[in-house]
């Protein structure tokens, strides 16, 4: 068993389009090791959530996905066909999804809906899928588990309900979790909750997670690692510590500065923002992708093709024709 | 559910009650009843005759509830041309309308609920294409007209089937064709309709990252949702086809209600016109709430409150 | 502030986003409307048969009615190669021997008429019953769903064959039973949909202006259903026609001898082991009118609102 359980290289994901071939996923890598987190970050449209889908081969059919490496605890899934795919899913890799409220079937109880991935994938009689159904709602904060074994989706809150989604997906000890903005659609209170749960959970079950969100304050307290997406690229990756110390990147910088930072952020003082909107993904591509909302774009940024290059230390790498140097440098003068 | 079953009922009593009056006040459309029942050649003195048979010289409230008293009780009054209980002729001809009723729904379902199936799996495709042209010819066919078309072709040319009566099983074949397959293009739309919805909503979505596999994604996650519907449509569908079955029976010879009713207009049986319109309203009340019953066993978004 | 919201900051929109900026909403309608081949199908094989009906005097040197001639009845029509084919009557003649192409033009003014007559009582008794529930709601709702669910539980052939035999039929009669009988599917429509437009924010800022409710219904909810309303009627009134005929095909709708074309089919029953093409030829003819309609209707429904489609 080796450390690393998910290994991504080179994945491209193209949808053929009225106007032309979108590309919302352009070459992108990276690894999660298990019990490490590794959070995606980026906006809208960046095309985080269709990574996620491409990982589990659960992408629309339209979507085409390439790449040159895609393991999951070393076995290949690029060539795993579907039936291969359908025992690894839900099995061996789960995911949680953005919305509760919809993400159950209105039709069956909710013991129903979290049996029946262990039913399917593990040799288990009912009674022992029952009782690790109740020994998981528990596990996710939920009280007289047992009684909720038979109500229906529409009984329940929407934080009770991303709990259940979040037992579902934990049903066969899975190796890697990913979990899709998972409180984007819940209360700010909640939110913290179910953040710190699932931050928990994969330390307490040593499981890999990917955490998808466009709220970097979620990912400064849950994540190992961070993969900042834009447009269809990683930006900058590294640790949490290095990206959130020392962003390189202008975009990453750009984020960084929106986020309010209780007691040192004066109040009524200026926010950060970013000007522009994300540039049309369809057709030909060059250049950097942010080159049009860049503070510090050259006309180099404009043609050719920037790659991760960038690296200063280990396992850091960016996305930018600045040098480490001029980053830092533009980090003071903005923070000035 | 209680509370939603005792609702849906005592909407469906007072639906009934309603219905009752309408049917009742149905003969005073002529004007005289009497009059209507005697034919053009009575003199007045049988016109007063039948009059007092029937009791239309009471007041009308005492009529009606006189009339509904008796119904309630089973008792629809007497056909005065069949010298016969109207109750009595109404249940031996029940048999072959519900029979024929319950091929032509079963034809129809059998046909609209797979079709609609593929066609939602495979939006476009050819199959899609296929049961969409059959839905728009379907629904531009008149029925009686189809029925002569099966008659001509199945009956006299080919002499596969035969064309009129009731005597065997194969008798039931074309009446049921000509009145079932005016029905599968609402239902196939529907269930087209209801898959493509389901089938793009977050919980299938859910069920595929569980790792089921097709069929347990498709019938156990996908149909149960998208039939609720359905059931709804095909109860009022077959609860269309008992009283709209008059056409088909008639061009088949089928000795059921329809064919009844059709030869109880001919002649001005008042009093059994008004039983048959009656019955068969009652049909759909009770049909229709039935499916309600059943769609809130199916949807517990309904039953659970 | 989410990353989100920074776009929301955007000065002057990028050259990207100005390539996407798309043709006004009429033009995309129109350009919808003829790349759609339902509607131009429908549309052309129903303009044709409305130009017939109003021109069939003149389309035919006979009388539907009063040229008939028993010593031609029963001329096969064109394609029946036979040697009594008679190029005077090109579809052949009927039993009392009159032009089943002069009948069959003639007939298209009767399904035309009872079609439009009807669906226009139909119409304006559903729409007013389903704009008032969906508008007012509660015990306004209440009524008219009952209504409704009593219209509905009552068999419409029959109580249409009931209502004709004792009041007696005649094509204004049979026009009132069928309009009086078969609004339910208006009323139904417009409800849900008067649900959906009420409560949007247009509604409400038109109340708050202190519009009258007539104003409201008239100027801001009925042009927002609009395209529901055609669809519908569109269905009614290929429902009307088709009852029509059926009604007729059982001898108590449109009477002998007027050229209905139920009552043509109803007519040639008899002769269908030895002349099948005297059915054949109304039925296609009530066919391709039906199939002409709801071409039309579905078409409607496809461009008016394409995020609907099936």
């Amino acid at each position: 068993m080796s450390d690393t359980i998910l290994e991504v290289r080179d994945l491209v994901i193209d949808i053929p389009v009225a106007a032309g071939m979108l590309h919302p996923v352009q070459s992108i890598s990276f690894d999660v090791k298990r019990g490490e987190t590794l959070s995606i970050v980026g906006e809208s449209g960046c095309g985080k959530s269709l990574t996620s889908l491409a990982v589990m081969d659960l992408l629309p059919l339209r979507a085409k996905r390439t790449a040159s490496v895609l393991t999951l605890d070393g076995e290949d899934l690029l060539s795993a066909g579907e039936r291969r795919m359908s025992d690894i899913r839900g099995n061996k890799m789960a995911m949680i999804f953005q919305e509760p409220m919809t993400s159950l079937n209105p039709a069956y109880t909710i013991g129903n809906q979290l049996v029946e991935a262990l039913l399917r994938h593990k040799q288990v009689s009912a009674a022992e899928a029952r009782t690790r159904a109740i020994y998981l709602l528990e596990k996710v904060g939920i009280t007289a588990a047992a009684s909720r074994l038979s109500q229906y989706p529409h009984q329940l809150s929407g934080g009770l309900r991303q709990r259940v989604m979040i037992a579902m997906a934990l049903m066969c000890g899975p190796d890697l979790i990913i979990a899709d903005e998972p409180t984007t659609a819940l209360d700010v209170t909640i939110q913290a909750q179910i953040l710190h749960l699932l931050a928990d959970l994969q330390k307490e079950f040593n499981m890999g997670m990917i955490l998808i969100t466009h709220d970097l304050g979620v990912v400064a307290r849950v994540a190992d690692r961070v993969a900042v997406m834009y447009a269809g690229q990683i930006v900058e990756t590294g640790t949490a510590k290095q990206v959130f110390e020392n962003p390189t990147h202008p975009y990453t910088q750009g984020l960084i500065e929106c986020i309010p930072i209780p007691g040192k952020t004066e109040r009524g003082a200026h926010l950060g923002s970013i000007p522009g909107i994300v540039p049309s993904l369809v057709g030909d591509l060059s250049g950097c992708h942010f080159a049009d909302r860049c503070r510090y774009a050259m006309d180099a940024c404009r043609s050719g093709r920037v790659e991760l290059t960038g690296s200063f230390e280990d396992g850091h790498v960016y996305r930018c024709a600045l040098t480490p140097q001029q980053c830092a440098a533009n980090l003071t003068k903005g923070a000035a | 559910m209680l509370k939603y079953l005792l609702r849906r009922l005592g909407v469906a009593v007072l639906v009934a009650l309603t219905v009752s009056v309408i049917t009742f006040s149905l003969i005073y459309l002529s004007g005289d009843p009497a009059i209507a029942l005697a034919g053009d050649s009575a003199s007045n003195e049988e016109i007063e005759h039948i009059r007092k048979a029937y009791g239309y010289d009471r007041p009308i409230i005492v009529q009606y509830g006189d009339w509904l008293a008796r119904a309630a009780q089973g008792d629809l009054g007497r056909s005065h041309y069949l010298k016969a209980n109207i109750s009595d002729v109404i249940l031996t001809r029940l048999p072959n309308t519900l029979i024929l009723a319950l091929c032509a729904i079963s034809f129809a379902l059998v046909l609209a609920i797979p079709l609609g199936v593929a066609a939602a799996i495979r939006p476009n495709s050819l199959i899609d294409r296929f049961a969409l042209s059959l839905a728009v010819v379907g629904q531009a066919l008149p029925s009686f007209w189809f029925a002569l078309i099966l008659i001509f072709f199945l009956g006299i040319q080919l002499r596969w089937l035969p064309i009129t009566g009731t005597d065997s099983w194969m008798n039931f074949i074309m009446p049921a064709i000509a009145l079932g397959y005016y029905v599968t293009p609402g239902v196939m739309r529907l269930t087209r309709a209801g898959m493509l919805e389901v089938l793009s909503s977050d919980y299938i979505r859910t069920a595929k990252a569980k790792g089921l596999r097709p069929p347990a994604v498709l019938f156990k996650h996908a149909l149960r949702n998208a039939i609720i519907p359905v059931v709804s449509l095909a109860a009022v569908q077959f609860g269309f086809m008992l009283g709209g079955s008059i056409v088909i029976e008639t061009i088949f010879a089928i000795n059921g209600l329809g064919f009844l009713a059709w030869e109880t207009i001919q002649r001005a049986d008042l009093p059994m016109m008004q039983a048959i319109v009656l019955v068969l309203s009652c049909f759909y009340i009770v049909i229709t709430f039935l499916a309600d019953m059943l769609n809130a066993f199916l949807d517990p978004r309904i039953r659970v409150t | 502030m989410t990353p989100q919201d920074a776009t929301t900051t955007a000065p002057g929109i990028p050259p990207a986003a100005a390539a996407i900026l798309e043709p006004s909403p009429m033009a995309q309608l129109r350009r919808r409307v003829f790349g759609h081949y339902g509607i131009l199908i429908g549309g052309a094989v129903l303009g044709i048969i409305f130009l017939v009906a109003i021109f069939a005097p003149y389309l035919t040197p006979y009388h539907p009615i009063l040229d008939q001639d028993l010593a031609n009845a029963l001329k096969p029509p064109f394609w029946h190669d036979s040697p009594k084919y008679d190029p005077a009557y090109p579809l052949g003649t009927d039993l009392q021997g009159r032009d089943y192409l002069t009948r069959l033009i003639h007939g298209s003014r009767i399904s035309l008429l009872i079609g439009f007559s009807a669906m226009l009582i139909s119409g304006v008794i559903g729409t007013t019953l389903g704009v008032a529930a969906g508008y007012f709601g509660g015990r306004v709702d209440m009524v008219v769903n009952f209504l409704i669910t009593t219209r509905l539980s009552m068999p419409v052939v029959l109580v249409a064959l009931a209502v004709v035999s004792l009041v007696g039929s005649s094509l204004w009669i049979v026009i009132w039973v069928l309009g009086l009988l078969i609004w339910d599917r208006f009323a139904v429509v417009m409800r849900s949909t008067t649900m959906q437009v009420r409560n949007l924010d247009y509604v409400a800022a038109a109340q708050a202006c202190g519009c009258s409710t007539l104003r409201i219904v008239m100027s801001e909810i009925l042009p927002n259903v609009a395209n529901h309303l055609i669809v519908v009627a569109t269905l009614e009134m290929a429902h009307a026609i088709l009852l029509e005929a059926a009604l007729s095909f059982l001898g108590l709708g449109v009477q002998p001898p007027a050229p209905s074309w139920g009552l043509m089919i109803s007519e040639a029953k008899g002769m269908m082991f030895f002349d099948a093409w005297l059915i054949g030829v109304p039925g296609t003819a009530l066919f391709a009118l039906i199939l002409s309609i709801n071409l039309l209707g579905d078409g409607v429904r496809d461009v008016t609102a394409p995020e609907n489609r099936n």
